[in-house]
């Protein structure tokens, strides 16, 4: 008899290419919500294998702020390029055009304007019954009772109380129109595992996960890069320090943090040590003790 | 965070937790985190605040895991939650899940897809109604593993009294029950006792801590690694040169060459390729996601079953199941519902319900599933059920539309289970185990006939109580044990087993000595040298050494075993602190030199293809019990530590 152990990060790339195959055999429209964040990466690459050696049956849809960091959207226009894939890009404009700004109306209604609605906007504007989203349930504790497969109802809000059970790897795909269904084909990774298989299979990322000099401003130990849109509170200057961003978010809500780490190893070393959370520098997450579930709630991936 | 676990090489370990309201699951659950070091400074802090806040001295470690509003506010977990950690050994995935008594549907999701279930019992109450009824669900679900943790022990001054009667009192219950092993560990999930740090309050345990059980329980078999099962999810068509079949192997293995059916159509054809992005594969097994190209054209689609030729499943459309109820809205007998069975989705209605049991008022503590189900058939009132409600479990059958290609849930869980989806709602409303095909009338009429005549014998058997293991042992004066005998042939395995046995037979010790001699003319004379069969060769001895262990006897075994997965195998057929690993020690050219059989010589001219030591590798133990060298030492000395070992762990009386 072979052995036949299989190492779990090769089960959990299994489990995840099964979960995105039922959705693309058992949904009408499926998309892939792509962040262009390193987890957007991991499910892409995930979504190409499992449709070896055809294509993504499916688009990516990137919900865009206006406020992503300029490498991310080259990066992204480059690499969906490369990949043959057709990509979506949605906007909530009324909103960006009435100048939406976290320091003006607060993070929670910038989010729920900008991306929720954003996304909503999307999901509804063209009919897709299932969306693909990289969130893992390590990543928060509201997430980490969020089923595989998210049911939505018409308005795409999420109710923790009267979820779907799911059991083995049998996932219940069947809604109603107007209803969908979020799917988490990376629900049982940690951001360890993300980092190996990026490692491992060799998948490009956006640069400023690298560390490099930015200009910054430290607003209680969270790194604000520092650009036109940033105004200075109070005794804040602007700093040239060696960083990187741990995840990805829109850049007045994202902060980097110190570092050194230049490569992917280093990276994988630094988060092996690490002390802190990956959302640590996420400040939509800071707002409440629900902070995350109440987002979700709302419609939030 | 703690030393990171290797990616390429450490294994996936699901298990689920399991405890009621006040047990302590959650803390039980960040404790684990904690002290294995998977918790970050932040998300410490955070808990830390709360309790500031609310004026609370110590932290709440469960403040780690509940994560809805709803359930911070109640102080409840409502929800299955998925925790994740890792230690250099393995990567965990937990499924925590509430147990009070409305929640058995999340307790029944958790097991699932558990490999190993804790369960909690509070040591101050004992052993409750729902202790009782979290080891029958999980033995419901086939968990092969179970970790039975008497927590608060410090709340009863770390009494061995307390643990010793909650232990005697669950394993009683639970040998009735179909849980391949089960362990008990006394802990404080507050203080940290015996979680992941062993426990200095408890020198009267030495058995292992629950962390430990968890990095070391063998899981590898709990897989069914024969019956090739590959349900087809999609069909990959870029051109007109390809076709190729996606899915998940669910079971088994598959190679290219192969001959396969397909079901439900039933034609046959080859594996052409085993594609993949990463390059085609010589082989692909459980649980492999792959794309399966076939030497013939045929027409296959979503929902067929690609199997081989030669072990097929059932093809069923009338279907005997056990069901559990999640829905709302009561089941509803005659009503249509869809069934999800693998890729399969087809029309049901549930034409029968045979009889149910209200997990909430389960007495019958005594009686196996099997028992307990006839026990209740025999109440009269049970016969007219013609429903179940939200978490009550029963016996069904169900008509199906279309055939389904299925396998009894205890051989195969993904070809064994389904859910039940109500077209009104599309809530997923049941849960379902596949016990059979419901048999025809004839079948039937013919079968009782037949039970009656053999079931008689056995409900005799279950009257009576069965001689256990601690009666048996307190008439033998000795504690019955399994050691087994490892190192390359010409070792001295034999040699120094067999003086033991002596030795220990005139002391009025009940002995047995098992080796391959004494399996290779009947049990296992199916078997060869190839790799397969001498696995499975020492997963027989293991079984056999097994039932002369339960049996009372002080086992003495001699297999090369040359593999540390096989030796762990059979390890943890054993209860912990009663298996022994002894190495026998001797140089490859001693034994050579040695040969007793003449085999290496025939290894060495090419006639044994695959001989350990020769052209086949051996694994040394990493921790034995005992090392013996029968090269440096005289067979005196080694039969003295092998005594000093048996003594000095209580087997046997100084």
């Amino acid at each position: 008899m072979k052995n036949t152990n299989i190492s779990y990060l090769k089960q959990l790339e299994s489990e995840s290419i099964h979960i995105i195959r039922e959705v693309a055999a058992e949904f009408k429209n499926p998309v892939m919500l792509y962040s262009i964040g390193k987890d957007s990466s991991v499910m892409v690459r995930l979504a190409q294998k499992a449709f070896y050696p055809g294509k993504i049956p499916f688009p990516l849809m990137h919900i865009d702020t206006g406020f992503k960091f300029p490498e991310m959207i080259e990066f992204r226009d480059r690499y969906v390029k490369e990949i043959g894939c057709r990509l979506i890009v949605e906007k909530n404009d009324e909103a960006i055009s009435e100048g939406t700004h976290p320091q003006k109306i607060g993070v929670d209604k910038c989010c729920a304007k900008l991306k929720t609605q954003g996304l909503l906007g999307g999901i509804k504007r063209h009919k897709f019954d299932a969306a693909f989203g990289g969130a893992r349930r390590d990543e928060e504790k509201s997430r980490a009772k969020e089923r595989i497969f998210s049911f939505r109802d018409e308005f795409g809000q999420w109710d923790p109380k009267y979820q779907r059970p799911e059991l083995w790897n049998l996932y219940n795909c069947r809604i109603n129109e107007e209803e969908s269904i979020r799917v988490f084909p990376i629900s049982n990774w940690t951001e360890m595992d993300v980092w190996y298989y990026l490692r491992n299979e060799e998948i490009p990322i956006v640069p400023i996960y690298y560390a490099q000099e930015r200009e910054v401003v430290d607003r209680g130990g969270v790194l604000i890069p520092y650009d036109d849109m940033v105004k200075l509170k109070k005794g804040e200057k602007v700093e040239k320090i060696m960083c990187r961003f741990r995840s990805l978010g829109c850049s007045p809500c994202t902060g980097a943090v110190r570092s050194e780490a230049r490569t992917i190893d280093d990276i994988i070393k630094e988060v092996e040590e690490a002390s802190k959370s990956e959302r640590e520098n996420r400040v939509i997450d800071m707002t409440s003790d629900s902070s995350m579930e109440d987002k979700k709630k709302e419609g939030y991936f | 965070m703690d030393s990171p676990t290797s990616p390429d090489h450490a294994n996936l370990l699901r298990f689920t937790t399991v405890g009621s309201v006040d047990d302590g699951k959650s803390t039980l659950i960040g404790r684990l985190l904690m002290d294995t070091k998977n918790i970050y400074d932040d998300q410490l802090e955070a808990v830390k605040k709360v309790a500031k806040r609310k004026g609370e001295k110590e932290i709440d470690l469960s403040l780690l895991t509940d994560g809805l509003a709803a359930e911070r506010e109640q102080g409840i977990t409502i929800d299955v939650a998925y925790r994740y950690f890792q230690t250099p050994k393995r990567k965990f995935i937990i499924a925590d899940t509430p147990g009070h008594v409305q929640y058995t549907r999340n307790m029944v999701t958790g097991a699932s897809t558990a490999n190993l279930a804790i369960i909690l019992i509070d040591a101050r109450r004992g052993v409750l109604e729902q202790s009782r009824r979290h080891g029958f669900i999980a033995s419901l679900l086939q968990v092969s593993h179970m970790i039975v943790a008497v927590n608060k022990i410090d709340l009863v001054d770390y009494s061995q009294d307390v643990y010793n009667a909650i232990v005697e009192e669950y394993d009683e219950y639970s040998r009735k029950l179909d849980i391949k092993d089960i362990t008990y560990v006394p802990v404080s999930a507050l203080k940290g006792d015996n979680v992941v740090v062993k426990s200095e309050k408890m020198p009267w345990y030495d058995g292992p801590t629950v962390l430990h059980m968890l990095e070391n329980v063998h899981i590898g078999s709990d897989y069914n690694i024969r019956d090739f099962r590959f349900p087809v999810q999609y069909v990959i068509r870029p051109d007109l040169n390809f076709r190729g079949y996606a899915g998940r192997v669910v079971a088994g293995t598959v190679s290219p060459g192969e001959e396969i059916a397909v079901l439900p159509s039933g034609l046959v054809s080859k594996v052409k390729t085993i594609t993949t992005m990463d390059g085609d594969l010589e082989e692909a097994h459980a649980p492999q996601s792959v794309v399966i190209t076939l030497e013939d054209e045929i027409d296959i689609s979503r929902g067929d079953m690609i199997v081989r030729r030669h072990n097929l499943p059932q093809v069923e459309n009338n279907i005997d199941v056990i069901l559990c109820w999640m829905g709302n809205e009561p089941l509803e007998i005659g009503k249509n519902y869809f069934i999800k069975h693998t890729t399969r989705t087809v029309n049901a209605s549930i034409t029968k319900l045979i009889y149910m049991f209200d997990v909430n008022t389960l007495h019958r503590t005594d009686a196996t599933e099997h028992n307990l189900f006839c026990e209740l058939i025999k109440d009269t009132h049970h016969t007219d059920v013609n429903t179940l409600l939200l978490n009550e479990i029963g016996r069904a059958e169900i008509k199906l539309t279309q055939p389904i290609m299925l396998d009894q849930y205890n051989k195969n869980r993904e070809t064994g289970s389904f859910i039940v989806i109500d077209p009104d709602t599309n809530f997923t409303v049941g849960a379902g185990m596949i016990r059979g095909a419901v048999r025809s009338i004839e079948e039937t009429i013919h079968a009782e006939e037949k039970t009656d005549v053999e079931e008689l014998p056995i409900k005799v058997e279950i009257e009576r109580d069965p001689v256990s293991l601690k009666e048996r042992e307190e008439r033998y004066k000795h504690k019955t044990a399994v050691i087994w005998f490892t190192g390359l042939s010409g070792a001295g395995k034999s040699t120094i087993a067999k003086s033991l046995e002596r030795i220990l037979f005139n002391t009025g010790i009940h002995t047995a000595l098992l080796d391959w001699d004494k399996l290779r003319h009947g049990l296992c004379n199916d078997l060869n040298f190839s790799d397969q069969d001498r696995i499975e060769n020492t997963r027989r001895a293991g079984e056999v050494a097994r039932v002369f262990y339960e049996h009372g006897s002080l086992v003495l075994c001699t297999f090369v075993s040359p593999l540390r997965c096989q030796r762990d195998q059979v390890k943890a057929l054993i209860p912990d602190g009663r298996f022994f690993e002894v190495f026998v020690r001797c140089s490859l050219q001693t034994c050579i030199k040695r040969d007793p059989r003449g085999l290496y010589k025939k290894a060495i001219d090419g006639e044994i293809p695959q001989f350990t030591g020769i052209n086949s590798p051996y694994e040394e133990p990493l921790s034995p019990d005992v090392i013996l060298d029968s090269e440096h030492k005289s067979i005196e000395e080694n039969l003295k530590a092998l005594l000093d070992m048996l003594k000095k762990k209580g087997i046997i009386r100084k």
